[in-house]
């Protein structure tokens, strides 16, 4: 931990230029292994901050191919984290402990 | 049950490879075995605590927690590998030309490969604490029963073992210059892997810059989640839709890996003149 604690605080440096301007927020939240918000539409080119609450009683771990983005959310828990800036187009996105229900697609535009 | 096989089977394949890997690449090193199956128990270990701490881990670092301290592990990993290939670049003829009694050369390199051990319980600790969350989350949801959940659980793991088998078991039976070739490229390619794979949980915590999402996309030729794209995906960190940031990282670390084999190479030799 203390490594990768130098080497973010080091990272934080590089990223901090791109903090100033408010980014655009998303809610998102898990129900019965649903997400409530099957198409989220962003707007291309900006950076998205995604938080997901996770109602459900078991974890979940949010995951996208398109989207590179991996993220484990606890049972009840919230995770917040950034995708883009994107190019237009359609980025799926499911619930990978519960593919068949936990779908979704971001379309940035 | 298929779902929870397949599920599982996608979360150890890569740290089967991996292991395959190291498994070849240190073939006739004496106690092997103990410690590669040493390093499969701890990683199994710590597996299951970063799965009861999850909830703690996630909530460190303003809620980027997870993200930093699998960025921590991958690039703790890729350092380690970068050094084994390094290592290997200045011991590795030597190695070869005494496949039979390695003893002494690999003593004077055991931390090289002790390094890699270290890869593998860092390997199986990252993709192992996703898998008993998963596994957790199948029982505590109760549809499924405890027996159908460790029988899904034991058959994907099966599955990525036998992966992981197929990959040692093609590397030595290559001809001994071939093999140390390709198992230090194996290697090496792993370590731009983990580069890019920390640029990623970075970048998705933005304490990264993405640059260019995506840089480019050929998820329309071979998909990420096709058989060959999870392979090469595990290999050598395939992915159609890559960030420009994670291009950055693995380019950079490949790079840096092979241009410090060169002249590492290029070294007058430390001890006796080098069987040239």
């Amino acid at each position: 931990m203390k490594i990768s604690c130098i080497a973010a605080s080091l990272l934080l440096s590089l990223a901090a230029t791109g903090a100033l301007a408010a980014d655009p927020e998303v809610n998102l939240t898990l129900k019965d292994h649903r997400f409530d918000l099957t198409e989220i539409k962003v707007p291309a080119g900006q950076r998205v901050k995604i938080t997901l609450r996770n109602l459900d009683s078991t974890p979940e771990e949010f995951h996208s191919d398109s989207l590179n983005r991996e993220k484990v959310v606890t049972a009840g828990g919230t995770a917040t984290f950034f995708i883009g800036p994107l190019k237009p187009g359609k980025y799926p996105f499911m619930g990978e402990f519960n593919a068949k229900t936990a779908q979704g697609v971001v379309i940035a535009e | 049950m298929l779902n929870s096989a397949v599920i599982v089977f996608r979360e150890c394949l890569e740290a089967a490879l991996i292991i395959g890997i190291i498994a070849a690449a240190t073939r006739g090193l004496p106690g092997r075995a103990r410690w590669i199956v040493g390093s499969v128990m701890a990683g199994v270990a710590g597996s299951v605590l970063v799965a009861l701490g999850a909830d703690e881990i996630a909530n460190l670092a303003e809620g980027y927690g997870r993200e930093l301290f699998n960025a921590g592990v991958v690039m703790i990993a890729a350092a380690m590998l970068a050094w084994h290939c390094i290592w290997m670049a200045r011991h590795g003829r030597e190695l070869a030309a005494s496949a039979r009694q390695v003893g002494q050369a690999v003593a004077s390199g055991s931390a090289a490969f002790s390094a890699l051990g270290t890869v593998i319980a860092l390997a199986v600790l990252r993709e192992g604490s996703e898998t008993v969350l998963f596994l957790y989350g199948l029982l505590a949801g109760g549809e499924q029963s405890a027996f159908q959940v460790a029988l899904g659980g034991l058959a994907g793991l099966a599955g990525g073992a036998l992966a992981g088998y197929i990959l040692y078991a093609g590397a030595v039976r290559l001809p001994m210059k071939a093999f140390f070739a390709v198992t230090n490229g194996l290697i090496a390619l792993l370590a731009a892997q983990m580069a890019s794979q920390g640029a990623r949980f970075l970048s998705q915590a933005d304490l990264l810059p993405t640059l260019a999402a995506p840089l480019w996309d050929l998820s329309a030729w071979l998909p990420d989640g096709s058989v060959i794209g999870r392979t090469l995906n595990a290999l050598a960190g395939y992915r159609a839709m890559p960030s420009g940031i994670e291009v950055v990282f693995y380019a950079t670390m490949l790079a840096a890996v092979v241009i410090a084999m060169e002249l590492v190479r290029r070294l007058p030799s430390p001890s006796a003149p080098s069987p040239a």
